[in-house]
């Protein structure tokens, strides 16, 4: 198992924001994460990345335990994550943005910067490669030098999961991915993402999108008001009858 | 460093060569004081530029470089050149053990604790008794020499202070195009997100705070043997106040930036003290400070961006190689 | 010694006093506009200085009050639209870099108009000190006390009982919402410096006739000002008041019981360590102003 969260809770101002979450996700699988706005689904992901300390339970990655971790601990442990309000930085080139996610895949520190070593160059043209290849696999090579700021809110969308995935992390967490995308765009991302999971990277994901949710999902963990209300395949989910009242009302049927 | 990426540098090395022609005491005293300006606001420019904290307290490490430097080689006679040394590295140690608790801070509470911070350390200045000579301060500092070589004229000390600030820009120029660039640049546009790309931003910041109060520490062991004489005057907070300004007019997170800024400000002053009496007749320094004060102001409002705009010069280059890079592939 | 640590307190009382009301005008400019006036301390000296000026031709001590207060509103309320209003939108740092070259540019004008020389004004009141448990008290202290009391209701009672102070408030919590009830935030940030310049203005005049006024003690008295404000959490007019009076007493005994030139140097301590170990209800003022 990847990732395992078991008991996860927080609450703001006596509020559960999270309650008691526990739940797997299966290396190279997909988990969708759904609820109404305000279910705790961006909390979750903030806990899981460390911004904000759970109060309780456990979240283990590959047999670690990383409670109380710093955000860039977390992010080498093997978790990025993408944000439903775009953190791009604005004022590097697109190109910048990728290598700057690539941060974890080279090692030189602040004295060798200084120094054109040989090792330094080496490195330096592979992040460089790799982020090319990247952005040309997400439709972006064009843009490569205009600034991240410079380019439509669709593509920054695409660039932000750009620099999510430039550090090969095992576990992307995206929320609301598909969010602000055109047919086109959301066509290259649900295409790349289906390449992405047979390559073995493993996503949570936040989607308001059910069709895209039922289609890509492997498995699907329901929230509502902060607290897990059901667990399982997109089939299990769509024939449960709390979940349909509780996301949908009673009438109406799920996709 | 590609040959191309030369040229600032080339142009640069061609201006250096005048003064040696013009063999000027004025014009040398003036371009040994700008290239002290100018490795403080180099160091000043990556933290404030790129790992976008402000300082308003790097006077405080300036002095504190020179009065290092001052008292360990009148009082304890050591060799000048250990006591340089000591200059940078006293004051980097001082931003090591106050940086981690105050980089924490943020925009204006980091302004204010830095400010705080640079008064302090001014006020011991003038009140450190024995030490540091209170507000007359110390005379008959020793020339800087390297064996028995001393830096006995303007000269001189105009090639060893240029000499030093091009090796730290060619420093600088890999800094800012590594691996180590990008992150601090990052850490200016979203430290939450690049946290999450695994940044280490506490430490990152930390080392670009501690770089800075180096480099400052430097210049001021350099300026003290310059001028063989220490007070606290030019350590105050309207010190502090002018590296920002020559950060921010030559230009946040631009490469040249910090050196247009040390430049144009030495030159300004230089210029307003000439020209202004001239214009004005009878007028004395306040006026300097008025106008001092105003193009500030202008400066903020009309060009917040700087002199060489964000980034512009060395953008143009990139791109253009970006095309190149992905016609090869295809 | 009794005596001696009961003037001190008088001492202290009385500087804190000024503080409050430069840490008041401070907090009450951060609040509505976001800006760390760092200016502030040269609304003072010259409000201070013009009334030294003002006195020279023979007016009455209140009416060289009044005037100076007036002139030096308008002067804030000037250098607002010159400079803040069309600098709006830019980011804090550049805001908190105009008001430092606002300061300088005033600085400059004192030295030009006044020079170097040192000043004084006549105290508000004749008649000598008041003894109080073998301590002196000088009537000007009670001006100041007063002036600090009639500031504070004069603030809670804009704040909490006109429209114009409640739009204000409100619009610190909700820019577009006050707009969209057409509360202009660029009205409101121009009457926080016309404030700011006339309360500067009437601290300056009150501490004329107890200490030296000089072109040059602005920078530190706006600093004290922070210190001030800082430790009453940035934000907070009540803080601030508080925060105020404890420095002046801080510094009233520390420079009378151990050294006169420690004086500023504990006050920096003191920001320092509440800057540094006091974070939550700093940064908690800060995300509410980002919202």
């Amino acid at each position: 198992m990847l990732l395992e969260l078991s008991g996860v809770t927080k609450h703001f101002g006596g509020i559960a924001a999270v309650k008691d979450i526990g739940f797997r996700v299966a290396e190279g699988s997909i988990v969708a994460l759904i609820g109404p706005n305000g279910a705790g689904k961006t909390t979750l992901f903030n806990i899981i990345t460390g911004t904000l300390p759970p109060e309780k339970g456990l979240i283990v990655i590959k047999g670690r335990d990383i409670v109380g971790l710093k955000p860039f601990e977390i992010a080498s442990a093997g978790i990025t994550r993408t944000f439903q309000n775009l953190q791009l930085f604005s004022n590097m080139t697109v190109l910048e943005n990728v290598m700057a996610g690539a941060h974890l895949r080279s090692k030189k520190g602040f004295l060798r910067s200084f120094f054109t070593f040989p090792g330094n160059c080496r490195e330096e043209r592979k992040i460089r490669e790799e982020s090319l290849t990247l952005l040309e696999d997400i439709g972006l090579v064009e843009t490569a030098g205009l600034f991240a700021s410079e380019l439509p809110f669709g593509k920054q969308r695409l660039l932000e999961i750009a620099r999510a995935l430039a550090s090969h992390p095992a576990l992307v967490l995206l929320d609301e991915p598909a969010a602000g995308l055109n047919p086109a765009e959301t066509e290259i991302l649900t295409g790349y993402l289906k390449e992405l999971k047979t390559k073995g990277t493993a996503m949570i994901l936040i989607e308001h999108d059910m069709q895209t949710v039922m289609e890509a999902a492997d498995r699907i963990v329901v929230l509502n008001f902060g607290q897990m209300i059901a667990e399982g395949t997109p089939a299990e989910i769509q024939a449960n009858t709390e979940v349909i009242k509780a996301y949908l009302g009673e009438d109406e049927k799920i996709a | 460093m590609k040959l191309k990426n030369y040229r600032g540098f080339i142009i640069l090395l061609l201006l250096l060569i005048i003064p040696l022609v013009a063999e000027s005491n004025y014009l040398y005293s003036t371009l040994v004081i700008i290239g002290l300006y100018a490795i403080i606001v180099q160091g000043l420019g990556i933290l404030m530029g790129y790992a976008g904290q402000v300082s308003f307290g790097h006077a405080a490490f300036f002095g504190l470089g020179g009065y290092t430097a001052a008292i360990i080689s009148t009082r304890f006679h050591w060799p000048t050149l250990l006591a340089l040394l000591a200059s940078a590295i006293l004051p980097g140690i001082i931003a090591g053990l106050i940086g981690r608790q105050t980089l924490k801070l943020r925009e204006l509470y980091l302004a204010l604790a830095t400010l705080s911070f640079g008064i302090l350390v001014h006020i011991f200045f003038n009140e450190g008794g024995e030490l540091t000579g209170g507000p007359s301060g110390m005379s008959g500092i020793p020339n800087l020499s390297i064996g028995s070589f001393e830096f006995d004229s303007d000269q001189k000390f105009y090639l060893l202070v240029w000499l030093i600030l091009l090796m730290l820009l060619i420093g600088i120029y890999n800094l800012v195009h590594s691996r180590t660039g990008r992150a601090l640049c990052s850490i200016r546009e979203s430290e939450y997100a690049a946290e999450n790309a695994g940044i280490d931003c506490a430490r990152l910041k930390l080392q670009a705070f501690v770089f800075s109060a180096l480099l400052a520490g430097l210049a001021g062991g350099l300026y003290a043997f310059y001028v063989s004489f220490i007070s606290p005057s030019p350590f105050s907070f309207h010190t502090s106040v002018q590296f920002v300004l020559m950060a921010v007019i030559g230009g946040l997170g631009t490469f040249w930036g910090p050196v247009i800024g040390a430049v144009v400000v030495v030159a300004l002053n230089e210029l307003l003290r000439e020209i202004v009496p001239l214009l004005i007749p009878g007028a004395g320094g306040e006026y300097q400070i008025i106008i001092y004060g105003v193009i500030l102001v202008g400066l903020m409002i009309f060009q917040p961006k700087g002199l060489s705009g964000m980034g512009q010069y060395f953008r143009i280059p990139l791109k253009k190689q970006l095309k190149a890079d992905v016609k090869i592939r295809g | 010694m009794e005596e001696q640590l009961l003037q001190l307190l008088f001492t202290g009382l009385t500087l804190g006093s000024i503080y409050s009301i430069i840490a008041l005008t401070l907090v009450t400019t951060f609040n509505v506009t976001g800006i760390l006036n760092l200016a502030q301390g040269e609304f003072v000296v010259i409000g201070a200085l013009l009334a030294v000026s003002l006195q020279g031709t023979g007016m009455p001590m209140i009416a060289v009050f009044i005037v100076s207060v007036i002139l030096v509103a308008i002067l804030g309320g000037l250098l607002e639209r010159l400079t803040i209003y069309r600098a709006r939108g830019a980011s804090n740092l550049s805001m908190l870099i105009i008001t430092i070259g606002l300061s300088i540019s005033l600085r400059g004008l004192a030295l030009l108009i006044w020079g170097t020389e040192t000043y004084s004004l006549p105290a508000f009141s004749k008649g000598g000190s008041m003894v109080l448990g073998g301590a002196a008290l000088n009537p000007q202290s009670i001006w100041i006390f007063a002036l600090v009391g009639v500031t504070l209701t004069g603030l809670y009672g804009f704040f909490g009982h006109t429209f114009w102070g409640k739009a204000v408030k409100a619009s610190v919590y909700n820019q577009t919402g006050a707009r969209l009830q057409g509360i202009n935030l660029n009205t409101i940030s121009f009457l926080a410096f016309v404030a700011a310049g006339g309360l500067g203005a009437a601290a300056g005049v009150s501490i004329g006739p107890i200490t030296m006024v000089t072109y040059d003690m602005g920078f530190m008295l706006g600093v004290k000002g922070f210190v001030a404000a800082a430790i009453g959490g940035l934000s907070n007019v009540g803080g601030a008041v508080i925060g105020g009076i404890l420095l002046g007493i801080l510094e009233s005994f520390s420079s009378g019981l151990i050294s006169s030139g420690l004086k500023d140097a504990i006050s920096m301590i003191i920001l320092l360590g509440v800057l540094l170990f006091r974070p939550e209800g700093i940064i908690g003022a800060i995300r509410e102003r980002k919202i």
